[in-house]
């Protein structure tokens, strides 16, 4: 009974979230990661109204003299704070925005095979003995044969728990996130990066099962980092675009084979390159290798006051917005962060 | 003498031991059945008021949902919940101690003798447990017919109103209804022989008489105002003169009869959990408790007693005025002789062995509410001695004796909400429903009010108004057509 009770709330709270979705997207503090797989989000009280008092005064106990202050586990808070797993987290983003379910590529390719105890057999170790089954096969026989009502399993009645063996087809995918952490890129566009990784990372993840994520940071010099690092690192100086995505090439070349994975960059930078010619090989790196490897390959340019955003530019120029395996997205500040989802992951891939 | 199958042997031992202890004391309870449940059942209960079946509405989810997250911060246990039912119903959590489960059971024991003997307690239903299941039925019924969407829906804005109803209406013999004025008939001339009828009462005569009739009394009802004069039962107004269907009136029909159901368990709460907590403790150290269960049993008790900054503990100022008043009658501390001593030492080693505490508190538990045992029985030294005091902002704001009783009886009243009633139903000529708050001290919460009132406004499917005071001046609040507004009324 309460669990569909139960079940009316956690819609109707799941509907408030996806009414205002776009600002809980956009604002990424509203949203606290609670664990591995659920987030927890602060959202007005849903209670039913009433005619009642303003606040006036009240009477409390306890040792305490005039003018003392109360400490702060006051009643009275406005905000409900709901959980929200991530899948259920994802299903809301994805009918809210209309994502597209993805279309894995190629063959189901990673196969495991689990064993589950979902079946019964006649024969087992006593420690898988299935009492309920046991009793019924007694019952059964002996109201056939029109014993008395005692009821003793004999060996024949005997049942066990048993596994079935089942081949689960999983689909591996690898998001491969890299960030321009040059000077120019300040604390702002940084928060718009993680912001945006977080809601690219529960879209995916609802999407593959054993999602891998790698981290790439990059001025001139581009390396391998792990997340905390990745969201952290902050270097001065200039950008060379390429070496990201030097280092983005070796990695899909020495782990992922495009055959059995999905792959994933998304490149984040304020679009500032230092000089033509890195553009150049930039550009040729991502068409000749990149690109015919990878899913989608999405490019997010982040506005800075720093920096020219450039880079956007030439690769329209070079590419145009017609090409299924790039993405472009300029997310000039946090309101945008709701649409450039949209753009990377509307379509399907 | 009831007990579930699940019950263990040393609970139920200890169940018969303490009912007849508690009858020994003087106690008086309906049959009281045991439940032993586990945590996860247990929030399940409480979150439908003790209730194993409520009606579908989401609010249960809500509660349920809170509860649980409660329970898992481990900030929050359940101990004892009660259905306040002929015969009780009470569950034990199945994974306490058995010093737990006897402190609940003397406790639950108490609770039931409460509700069997205290008046406010006399015209409260006593088959509540199968009417509760039988509006489930009915509401489920509607939700399969209309949809549950609908139905919830119309659900939401009757629980705004919930509270909306007058408590002393149990107490009143019969209520006047506007229906019951006996209809006038055409008078006939007495007549001698039956075939002279139609002489001396001619039909015309007779027609033109009944036309007349019904004239003067259409006349009269439209001069009438509805209703005649203030309501407070604003739901029963509502079922009888809102444009619902049948199904509509009849859900407000089952919510305001729960609300009824509950309205004396919101108005002793602080009694209620006092009379049980005094007993519960009066017992376990009365004989109920070996030796070395005391300590586990005083650590319990203490964390039912403990203080909150901020809250008003129920069980503990409950408690501690029933000690408080035993302890002034059994000391004859009390009555115009003991007020009027004006020397402080005699008035301190006052005793005149009266020992008439035990007599005096059975007669609180009979006759008094929260508010009236709080204006009656709360001493200025009592104050004191709990500690009490008023704060506003999260800040004390005094420990004057006089100002904290004001404020907390004015909590108390009508368990702390505002009075409402409705004035007109002709507002203004336009079928338009006022509503008139009796003001005292306390404003209304606007923005709640404005939700309300769109609720309100759903139900009489007209513009709605609600007269209040705010600031010193008198406002007129009013909804209509999804607009929120308000003036001040000018004399």
């Amino acid at each position: 009974m309460i669990d569909q009770d139960h079940g009316r709330f956690r819609s109707i709270i799941k509907g408030r979230i996806k009414k205002e979705l776009q600002k809980y997207v956009s604002h990424g503090e509203m949203l606290v990661r609670k664990g591995k797989d659920k987030v927890a989000i602060q959202m007005p009280s849903i209670d039913i109204p009433r005619f009642r008092f303003s606040s006036g005064e009240t009477i409390g106990q306890g040792p305490g003299d005039v003018g003392e202050e109360l400490g702060p586990a006051q009643a009275g808070e406005k905000a409900q704070e709901h959980e929200l797993s991530l899948p259920e987290l994802a299903a809301l983003l994805g009918e809210e925005l209309a994502l597209p379910a993805i279309e894995p590529r190629g063959k189901k390719t990673i196969q495991s095979h689990a064993d589950r105890y979902t079946s019964v057999a006649h024969q087992g170790p006593a420690s898988l003995r299935h009492l309920r089954r046991t009793f019924r096969e007694t019952l059964r026989r002996q109201s056939a044969q029109g014993e008395s009502p005692i009821f003793i399993p004999i060996k024949k009645d005997m049942r066990y728990r048993s596994w079935k063996t089942e081949t689960l087809y999983e689909n591996a995918a690898v998001i491969i996130y890299i960030m321009d952490v040059s000077g120019s890129m300040g604390d702002a566009q940084k928060e718009i990066v993680r912001t945006e990784a977080f809601w690219i990372d529960t879209w995916l993840r609802s999407q593959y099962k054993g999602l891998e994520t790698r981290y790439i940071v990059h001025d001139a010099d581009a390396r391998e980092v792990d997340e905390e690092t990745f969201f952290r690192t902050k270097e001065s100086g200039g950008t060379l675009i390429s070496s990201a995505y030097k280092l983005c090439e070796k990695i899909i070349h020495d782990h992922y084979s495009p055959n059995e994975w999905n792959i994933y960059p998304f490149h984040f930078s304020d679009g500032d390159n230092w000089s033509r010619d890195d553009t150049k090989i930039s550009i040729e790196i991502l068409e000749k290798s990149i690109l015919p490897q990878v899913n989608q390959f999405c490019y997010g340019q982040v506005d800075s006051p720093h920096g020219t955003g450039e880079f956007h530019k030439d690769l329209l120029g070079h590419f145009g917005d017609k090409n299924t395996s790039l993405s472009m997205s300029r997310i000039r500040d946090k309101e945008d962060i709701y649409q450039s989802i949209k753009d990377f992951l509307g379509k399907g891939k | 003498m009831h007990w579930s199958i699940s019950m263990h042997d040393d609970v139920r031992e200890a169940q018969i031991k303490i009912e007849a202890y508690a009858k020994k004391c003087g106690l008086d309870f309906f049959d009281t059945i045991f439940e032993m449940v586990s945590t996860d059942q247990m929030t399940a209960f409480a979150a439908f008021d003790g209730f194993p079946v409520r009606y579908p509405h989401w609010q249960f989810g809500m509660r349920y949902d809170q509860m649980m997250k409660k329970t898992e911060w481990g900030a929050h246990k359940i101990y004892e919940m009660v259905i306040q039912n002929d015969p009780s119903y009470a569950y034990l959590l199945s994974a306490n101690s058995l010093v737990d489960q006897k402190m609940v059971i003397a406790h639950v024991y108490a609770h039931v003798d409460f509700f069997k003997n205290n008046m406010w307690f006399s015209k409260t239903e006593r088959k509540m447990l199968d009417k509760m299941a039988n509006h489930a039925v009915k509401i489920r019924a509607f939700m399969d017919e209309l949809g549950q969407d609908r139905v919830e829906g119309f659900i939401d804005h009757v629980l705004a109103l919930e509270s909306l109803i007058d408590p002393a209406l149990p107490f009143v013999e019969k209520k006047h209804v506007l229906d019951d004025v006996a209809k006038k008939v055409p008078v006939k001339l007495k007549v001698p022989h039956g075939y002279m009828d139609d002489f001396m009462n001619p039909p015309e005569y007779m027609h033109e008489q009944a036309e007349r009739i019904q004239q003067e009394e259409e006349r009269a009802k439209s001069l009438l105002k509805t209703p005649q004069s203030d309501e407070r039962d604003i739901l029963l107004f509502l079922m009888q003169y809102a444009p619902l269907e049948a199904w509509q009136k009849e859900v407000i029909d089952i919510i305001r009869n729960e609300s009824y159901y509950f309205l004396p368990q919101r108005q002793t709460k602080i009694m209620n959990e006092g009379w049980a907590s005094y007993w519960h403790a009066s017992m376990m150290t009365g004989g109920i408790l070996g030796d070395s269960e005391i300590i586990d049993f005083a650590d319990r008790h203490a964390g039912a007693m403990r203080l909150d900054p901020g809250n008003l503990n129920p069980y503990k100022i409950g408690l501690e005025l029933f000690r408080d008043i035993e302890e002034r009658w059994n000391m004859g501390k009390h009555g115009v002789k003991y007020h009027a001593c004006e020397n402080m030492l005699e008035k301190s080693i006052w005793n005149t062995n009266d020992n008439a505490g035990r007599k005096k508190i059975f007669e609180v538990r009979t006759t008094c509410n929260d508010a009236s045992f709080i204006d009656q029985y709360m001493t200025e030294e009592f104050v004191e001695k709990l500690q009490l005091y008023m704060y506003r902002d999260k800040k004390i704001v005094s420990k004057d004796f006089s100002n904290i009783k004001d404020v907390l009886l004015r909590q108390l009243t009508n368990c702390g909400e505002p009075v409402l009633y409705v004035r007109d139903a002709n507002f203004k000529n336009r079928h338009e429903l006022l509503l008139w708050h009796s003001f005292e001290n306390t404003a209304l919460d606007k923005a709640w009010a404005e939700k309300t009132m769109a609720s309100l406004s759903v139900l009489w499917q007209r513009g709605v108004h609600v007269e209040t005071q705010q600031d010193g001046s008198r406002m007129l609040w009013s909804y209509r057509d999804g607009v929120f507004s308000e003036e001040k009324i000018v004399l």
